[in-house]
Parts: C-alpha cells; sequence; structure tokens
C-alpha cells in the first residue's frame, strides 16, 4: 500500500497522534507554524474513525453551551474556515439552518435557544412563525408550530476540509505515517514514541486519536481524566430527486444528549437524515440495522413530506467520541509536553481548525517556539461540490467512470497520484465520490477494482479469477 | 451538433439499438444513439450465458456477441451511434445534456426515446443491518468483473434472491471458482421456477427459504454473515455477499426531472405509446418496468420506434391523459397512462402487470366501473402478467384492475 515513506530521521518537533480531522488541522497548524510534523495514524487512510461519518454541517455554535471551550473552538474554526476555504479549494454551501419546532412545548424553547444563541454572540437568529418559516421553505410538514431561523449555519464536504488540510501540512514538511499504531511512550525531556512501524523522538505529543483518545493517553503513560463512551449515529442519504425539496437545514429542538435527527442537503446534491445517538461499548463496529434505518426514513418524510417515496442512495454508521461529560476534553501537560483533544463528540467538523489553533497556543505555554516557514506552498483540492464546475464539464476527461456521481477518469488518476493518495476503498469514494452514487458500484465497481489494482489496503478484487 | 436530430435514443442496449433501427427502417433521417459505454448491448455484455437474438436476428447468441452483432446492426442501417457519451439530464423542450470525453455539449431532437435499462438494487437500498465492508456486490457488478477484467470480488459468497438472475449468478460463480456457501431467499418460496428448485441441491449449494441477513460482518473485507432462518440466528462464514435481482429501473434521468416516475414502477409512467408526461419524450425496454428479458426489451425498442416515426409526421400529442389506476397487490401496471391517440397503431397491445406479492383472486380491468376482462388465479410476484388494452380504453374516462383477494 502506498504509505509515505518513513523519514529518513525519526526526530520531530510535534507527533500527532489519528488523522481524523482534529488530527489534520492540528497538523497543519503545527506546519504552518514552522514545526516540524509527524502525523501518525492507525487506519489504511485519513479519516478512518469518527471523523469519517457526520452531517456536514459548518456549525455557528448557536446552541453550544455557553461560555464553554467548544463555543470558543466551534466560533474560531468556523471564521478560519470562512477565511481560508476559497484558497484551498473546498465547499460552501450557504442554506441557513431552521430549528424546527413540532410542538408547542418545544416552540416555548425557541426563544430560550435564541437568547442563548445570542449570548453565545450568534446575531443572525429570527424566530418565525410557522407560516413564515413554511414561506422560506415550502416542503416542510405542515405540523410546523415554529422555527428559529439560523442564517450562519452551512453544509460543508466534511472529507475534502481535512484532506486540504493535510495536504497544506505535507507542503510545508510534514510526514504522515499510516497503518501505524502508537504502541507507547515514555518522556524524559523529549518523547520517545514506540510505534507498530519503528521508534519516533519528538518533542511534544498532540493526541488526537478520537474513540481512541483515552487509550493512547494510557499508553503515552499519562494518568487518564476521561473515558471515552462511543455514541454511534446511524444515517441515509436519499436520491438526489430530494435535493430539490431541502434547501435548508432543518434541525430539531436539541436535547440534553443530542442534537438530533437532522434533514439536510448535503454538498453532493443529496439529502441526509440522521443521525441516531446510541450509546454502546464497541469501538470498532458501527452498524446500521434496518429497523432504525426505517425509522429515519418515517422521520424524515414527517418533517418534509415530499420525501416519502425517494429512493435511498446510501446508508452509513460512525461513532461519536464522547465521553462521561459533555465538554470537550481538553487537557495541557506542560510538564510532559503533551495535549489531549479528547471527547470531540460532535461539532468537530466546525471546531478542527479552532481546536488546532487552542494545540498551538497550548503548545507555546510549554515554552517551545519554532521559526515560521518563509513562504506558504499554495495548495488546493478538488472541490466536489454538486454546483461548482466539475471535471465532467471539461474536455479531455478520458471517460465518466461512475455515471451516478460522474467522476470521470482524470479525477480517479489524480486522487491516486495526489499527495495523499487514499489508503483504501472508502478513501477513494471520499476524494472522488466514485461508487457513492444511486447505484453504489453496481456499473463501475469492477472498472474501478481494476484501476486501484495494487493501490488499496485491502483490494476490491480478491486476487485474479479466470481471464475473460 | 447545431441541426436538432429527428430522434436521441438514450442508451444502446437492446430496447435502444432495437428502436433506432426501426425508427432508420421507417425513413426517419437522423437518428443518434447515445451510448455511455463503449459497446452497445447494455446489460446483455457481461451475461456470459443466457441465450439472446433467437427471436430478433434468427440465432443465438451470447452476452459479447450479441452486442457485436447490434453494433452491426446500427452501423448498417446508418444509425448515428455516439460511444462514450453520458447524458446528465432530460431537458422538458426535446434537449438532453450530454457529457463525453469532449466535455459537455446539449443536443436536441424532436423526440426522445429513453432506453437506460434496469439495475439490481445495492445492499443501501435494501436497508440490510450490519457493517459495511467491501465484497457486498450485485450479480451485475460480479459479472462485469469477472467479463471485463477477469477478476473477482469474492471466493465464498452468500448468495441472496431466487430469481432468474440468482441462477445466472451461481452459474458465475462456479465458471470462476467461486463456491457460494449459501443460497437465500426472504420468502417462503423460490421466485423463479425450476431451475432453481434442483439447481441448489444439485449443486450442494444450500438454499435456504425463509431466511435472510440480520448482520453482515467484517471490518475490511465481509468475513461472515448472521442470518435469521427458521427461527434462529445462525452464522455463515463467508467473503462476500452477492445481492441478486431486486431490480429497478435506471431511471434518474426521469426521476430529477419535472417528469417524475411511476410511484408503482419506479420508471417513467408512459401511455399506451411509450410516451411519458411530456409528450417529448418516450421510453422503452426495461426503464419501463424491472424487469424482463433482453428479447422482451428489443421487441418493446422495436414498437416504440415504431410509434415515434408515426409521431413525428405529426405535431406533438396534448399533454392530458388519464391515469390507469388498480388496486393493491397489483404493484404495477405499463402502461400507465391512456390518451387518446390518432396513431392507427401504439406501442403496447398488452397491459403489463405485476403483483407485490403472492395473491389468489380475481383481477379485472374496468372500463368506466365496467368490467371487460377478468380472470382468476393465484398470482406470484416478479412474474408478467398480461391483460388486453382495447382500443376502446383509450376512450375511458376511468380505467382501473380490481382486485378481489379469495382468502
Amino acid at each position: 500500500m502506498p504509505l509515505q515513506s518513513t523519514p529518513g530521521h525519526a526526530s520531530f518537533d510535534v507527533a500527532v497522534i489519528g488523522a481524523g480531522v482534529v488530527g489534520c488541522a492540528v497538523a497543519r497548524r503545527f506546519a504552518l507554524a514552522g514545526a516540524k510534523v509527524v502525523l501518525v495514524e492507525k487506519g489504511a487512510d485519513i479519516l478512518s474513525g469518527a471523523s469519517k461519518a457526520n452531517s456536514a454541517i459548518l456549525h455557528t455554535g448557536f446552541d453550544a453551551p455557553a461560555s464553554s471551550l467548544e463555543l470558543e473552538l466551534v466560533r474560531a474554526g468556523r471564521e478560519e474556515y470562512l477565511e481560508i476555504y476559497k484558497q484551498l479549494g473546498l465547499s460552501l454551501v450557504r442554506t441557513g439552518a431552521l430549528v424546527c419546532a413540532w410542538s408547542e412545548l418545544e416552540a416555548g424553547k425557541l426563544e430560550d435557544i435564541a437568547r442563548q444563541g445570542r449570548e453565545n454572540g450568534i446575531s443572525e437568529l429570527g424566530l418565525m412563525t410557522a407560516a413564515a418559516a413554511r414561506a422560506t421553505m415550502p416542503t416542510l410538514s405542515n405540523g410546523l408550530v415554529a422555527a428559529l431561523e439560523v442564517e450562519g449555519e452551512h453544509i460543508i464536504d466534511p472529507w475534502s476540509a481535512p484532506l486540504a488540510y493535510l495536504t497544506q501540512a505535507l507542503a510545508l514538511g510534514c510526514v504522515f505515517l499510516r497503518g501505524t499504531e502508537v504502541l507507547r511512550g515514555e518522556f524524559d525531556g523529549r518523547w520517545r514514541l514506540e510505534t507498530s512501524a519503528g521508534i519516533l523522538e519528538v518533542g511534544a505529543v498532540v493526541n488526537a486519536a478520537g474513540l481512541y483518545g483515552d487509550t493512547v493517553d494510557k499508553r503515552l503513560g499519562l494518568a487518564p481524566e476521561f473515558e471515552i463512551k462511543p455514541r454511534k449515529g446511524q444515517f441515509v442519504v436519499l436520491d438526489k430527486a430530494a435535493f430539490r425539496h431541502v434547501p435548508r437545514i432543518v434541525l430539531p429542538v436539541p436535547t440534553e444528549i443530542t442534537k438530533g435527527i437532522v434533514v439536510c442537503p448535503t454538498a453532493f446534491g443529496n439529502v441526509l437524515i440522521g443521525p441516531t445517538a446510541e450509546e454502546q461499548d464497541d469501538r470498532v463496529r458501527a452498524t446500521v440495522e434496518t429497523r432504525t434505518l426505517e425509522a429515519l426514513l418515517v422521520r424524515g418524510a414527517e418533517i418534509v413530506p415530499a420525501l416519502a417515496g425517494i429512493p435511498v442512495t446510501a446508508v452509513y454508521a460512525g461513532l461519536r467520541p464522547a465521553t462521561e461529560k459533555k465538554a470537550y476534553r481538553v487537557i495541557a501537560r506542560p510538564e510532559k509536553r503533551a495535549i489531549t483533544l479528547g471527547g470531540i463528540r460532535s461539532t468537530g467538523l466546525s471546531a478542527a481548525l479552532g481546536l488546532a489553533r487552542h494545540a498551538l497556543q497550548l503548545h507555546e505555554g510549554f515554552g517551545a517556539a519554532f521559526a515560521p516557514p518563509s513562504a506558504l506552498p499554495a495548495v488546493s483540492v478538488p472541490n466536489l461540490t454538486e454546483t461548482c464546475q466539475r471535471d465532467w464539464q471539461q474536455p479531455g476527461h478520458g471517460e465518466i467512470v461512475c455515471h451516478c456521481e460522474l467522476v470521470t477518469r482524470r479525477e480517479i488518476e489524480a486522487a491516486l497520484a495526489s499527495p495523499v493518495p487514499p489508503g483504501d476503498f472508502g478513501g477513494l469514494r471520499r476524494r472522488t465520490r466514485a461508487g457513492m452514487g444511486r447505484c453504489q458500484g453496481f456499473y463501475c465497481n469492477a472498472r474501478l477494482a481494476e484501476m486501484t489494482r495494487g493501490r488499496l489496503a485491502t483490494p476490491l478484487a480478491v486476487d485474479e479469477g479466470r481471464k475473460p | 451538433m447545431n441541426t436538432p436530430a429527428d430522434v436521441l435514443v438514450v442508451g444502446g442496449g437492446p430496447a435502444g439499438v432495437a428502436a433506432a433501427l426501426e425508427l432508420r427502417r421507417r425513413g426517419v433521417e437522423k437518428v443518434v444513439l447515445l451510448e455511455r459505454d463503449c459497446h452497445l448491448g447494455g446489460a446483455t455484455r457481461h451475461c456470459s450465458h443466457s441465450p439472446f437474438g433467437m427471436r430478433e436476428f434468427g440465432r443465438v447468441y451470447f452476452g459479447a456477441g450479441y452486442g457485436r452483432r447490434l453494433e452491426r446492426e446500427a452501423e448498417q442501417a446508418g444509425v448515428d451511434v455516439r460511444f462514450g457519451h453520458s447524458v446528465v439530464r432530460l431537458g422538458e423542450d426535446g434537449s438532453v445534456l450530454v457529457t463525453s470525453p469532449q466535455g459537455v455539449e446539449t443536443l436536441r431532437a424532436r423526440r426522445i426515446i429513453a432506453s437506460t435499462g434496469a439495475r439490481e438494487q445495492p445492499r443501501s437500498a435494501r436497508l440490510i443491518s450490519g457493517d459495511r465492508p467491501i465484497g457486498v456486490v450485485t450479480t451485475g457488478t460480479l459479472q462485469s468483473y469477472v467479463a471485463f477484467h477477469g477478476l473477482m470480488p469474492f471466493r465464498r459468497p452468500v448468495v441472496v434472491g431466487s430469481e432468474l438472475v440468482s441462477l445466472s449468478a451461481i452459474l458465475t460463480c462456479l465458471a470462476h471458482g467461486a463456491r457460494p456457501v449459501a443460497m437465500l431467499e426472504q420468502g417462503s418460496h423460490a421466485l423463479a421456477r425450476a431451475p432453481l428448485t434442483w439447481l441448489p441441491s444439485l449443486t450442494g449449494i444450500p438454499f435456504l427459504r425463509g431466511a435472510e441477513i440480520v448482520d453482515i460482518r467484517g471490518r475490511d473485507r465481509v468475513e461472515a454473515v448472521q442470518i435469521r432462518h427458521a427461527g434462529e440466528i445462525r452464522t455463515l462464514e463467508c467473503d462476500g455477499v452477492l445481492l441478486t435481482g431486486r431490480f429497478t429501473p435506471e431511471a434518474s434521468l426521469f426521476l430529477q426531472s419535472d417528469t417524475g416516475v411511476d410511484a408503482g414502477s419506479a420508471g417513467p409512467a408512459v401511455d399506451q405509446d411509450g410516451r411519458s408526461a411530456n409528450p417529448l419524450l418516450f421510453a422503452g425496454g426495461n426503464v419501463l418496468r424491472a424487469v424482463e428479458t433482453g428479447g422482451w426489451a428489443f421487441r418493446e425498442g422495436r414498437s416504440v420506434g415504431a410509434v415515434v416515426a408515426a409521431d413525428l409526421k405529426r405535431d406533438p400529442a396534448a399533454p392530458e391523459f388519464i391515469p390507469v389506476t388498480y388496486d393493491d397487490p397489483v404493484k404495477l401496471t405499463v402502461p400507465s397512462l391512456l390518451r387518446p391517440s390518432h396513431l392507427r397503431e401504439g406501442a403496447f397491445w398488452h397491459f403489463q402487470l405485476r403483483f407485490r406479492r403472492r395473491a389468489v383472486g380475481r383481477l379485472s380491468l374496468e372500463l368506466d366501473g365496467q368490467a371487460i376482462w377478468s380472470r382468476r388465479g393465484r398470482w406470484l410476484p416478479e412474474r408478467r402478467v398480461l391483460a388486453p388494452l382495447p382500443p376502446r380504453a383509450l376512450l375511458a374516462a376511468h380505467v382501473h384492475f380490481r382486485f378481489q383477494e379469495e382468502s
């Protein structure tokens, strides 16, 4: 598999453990600051854990707990995303959101949510009557009682953002070690990390291991301060025919436990319904379940009746790294030169860039300083947003490989030859959308097996069959 | 292309090619056939075993050879075939947006025939529980692995389904060194008749009726499935899941257009001429309903081609139509619309019906409340049912299929 070559010398200023959205953002931020960074990932690709499955919303933080670190970092992360997304080729779909109350009881809570939102510094909030809300989105069920409009909530591509962060970090000299697990660590002025691929000497560690945040802290010999309690979320993705019915993000009135079932458009022109919030002990299995998926479809059609009967394109499930507490578990240990970014159970996509800045600040508190690079290399990733110019619209794309998502041969070849090539089939799908459409590879899977031979950790074909 | 074509045919499987050939035979000048692949034949291309072509060409072909015959026929007939052209959008005005290696272009025609075929439903649309590892594929995917690339996605799959295509799937496995672990059918009976009743025992593959997957297990590749069978949960070790059948029309062009799809068939609703709600748009072949044989699709395409050749000589039909309605165990009818017609011959002389489930009872066709045809029997899902479509049905205000179920 296409491992980044191991470094000539295995000595770094900072090791970031975990290449989820937070780890990728942290690697970028430290690299931008001039640190020599190694990003260590157990999986075959970035986003192998919690980060691959979320609702792809760039949050404002209107409903984050007041004066919490989460609120501060969501706001900082969002602000930076809005600054950099264009130059990195990232998506942003300005949909806005409606927090919808489906009962008088829920409607009674909207005012509190609005007040909280204003205290959180979000000004673009508007309480609406059901009629006013349905004027902005006529497909909403007439069971709507009232709504709160949050203009600043947007949709993004949850996979291209971390890919861009890491690509930029690599352009600044960061080393990415995938398929590499941190087994043990010892601190003696500097860290000596024993990994499945050898020894790394580093000045400081940032634990961004998500679902394994507590495990990694223990392996590093750090006193555990939290325990990961995985919370599963299942999602259903509807056919692109649903897109026209859902122009905005439809949020429920949240409970203590979860933001609840969201119905929202995706950057790729689909509609997503989910997530559930299911506590479990298993950190590996994120299964989908027939009955739950059926219930999500029913819920979606209750909220937007026009969704009834629209075919399902995809289903997925992810695990969120929740802990015993709702708050982020950010721990700085100056005496050990270690930072743990734990318990990012939700909002990680929005807060990642903020978390990265915060981690750098905490690290500066350790008394270390880097010399920022003299020049910033220009980096961008393909923008796969449905409404953007895509490769299929340009001559010379070679062929359409995936017709449902209109993915070209040139796009797939470019992904395979990119600085962060996909390590597994999921990674290829996330980078190109090949096989993500309504036929789910009925047509293109075999062609992709051919094009990716020898390139993926788990090949699509078991071996060479008989020649045709 | 600045000059509009007379007819654009979208999809070069049996139905599309047959429509194009018929249009040319009837003297239609400019017939453009758009095919996203680089060969004609559609789904028949990767079917190495099913015989094709007996009725249309008087001899038997196997998948790839049938496709080559279609290519030869289209070339000789002067059809303008464009390979590597994938239609992105159907315009309501007789235009289509197309991408090809040359980029995008908008093509125009006086009429459009969509013959985009059908495909099997993937795991996601079936909402099957479990992990989502590599190795869960459909028959079509398996057959394109072996037919086009000499690859195999698994060695020991569990096969789901008992339609005719399931038999084909098993034969493909056996011919390419894969050994199915078991074959599962959710219902109490095989959906296809013989040889599914005897093939599994002949090959030693257990055929479990009333069995369904309740969990797919595997982190990277499939490692096992859990099934519910005879009231018990069992684990079957395997390295793949082969989902067979449950075809659905590949009707996304309609689904995303204002024309939409029929709730019963999931394909475009068409009238007795194969004409959709939009009088410029026609459809034929398996995009109308899942799923018929290649030969059936060919004949259907030819009929629609003949009607379109006649339709070109007149103004487009008026948009008004009446819908055909039906009682519940009936899943779909084709056609599902009727229009007053000025054409001498329609494309369909029968209603094609399918049942959603097994049912015993009397099926009647009622025109304005009057039964004009009825038949009693035992009706099975996924089997073709034909009912007459008499010319006077086009004059009725209400056309309804009634079903009186007997317990």
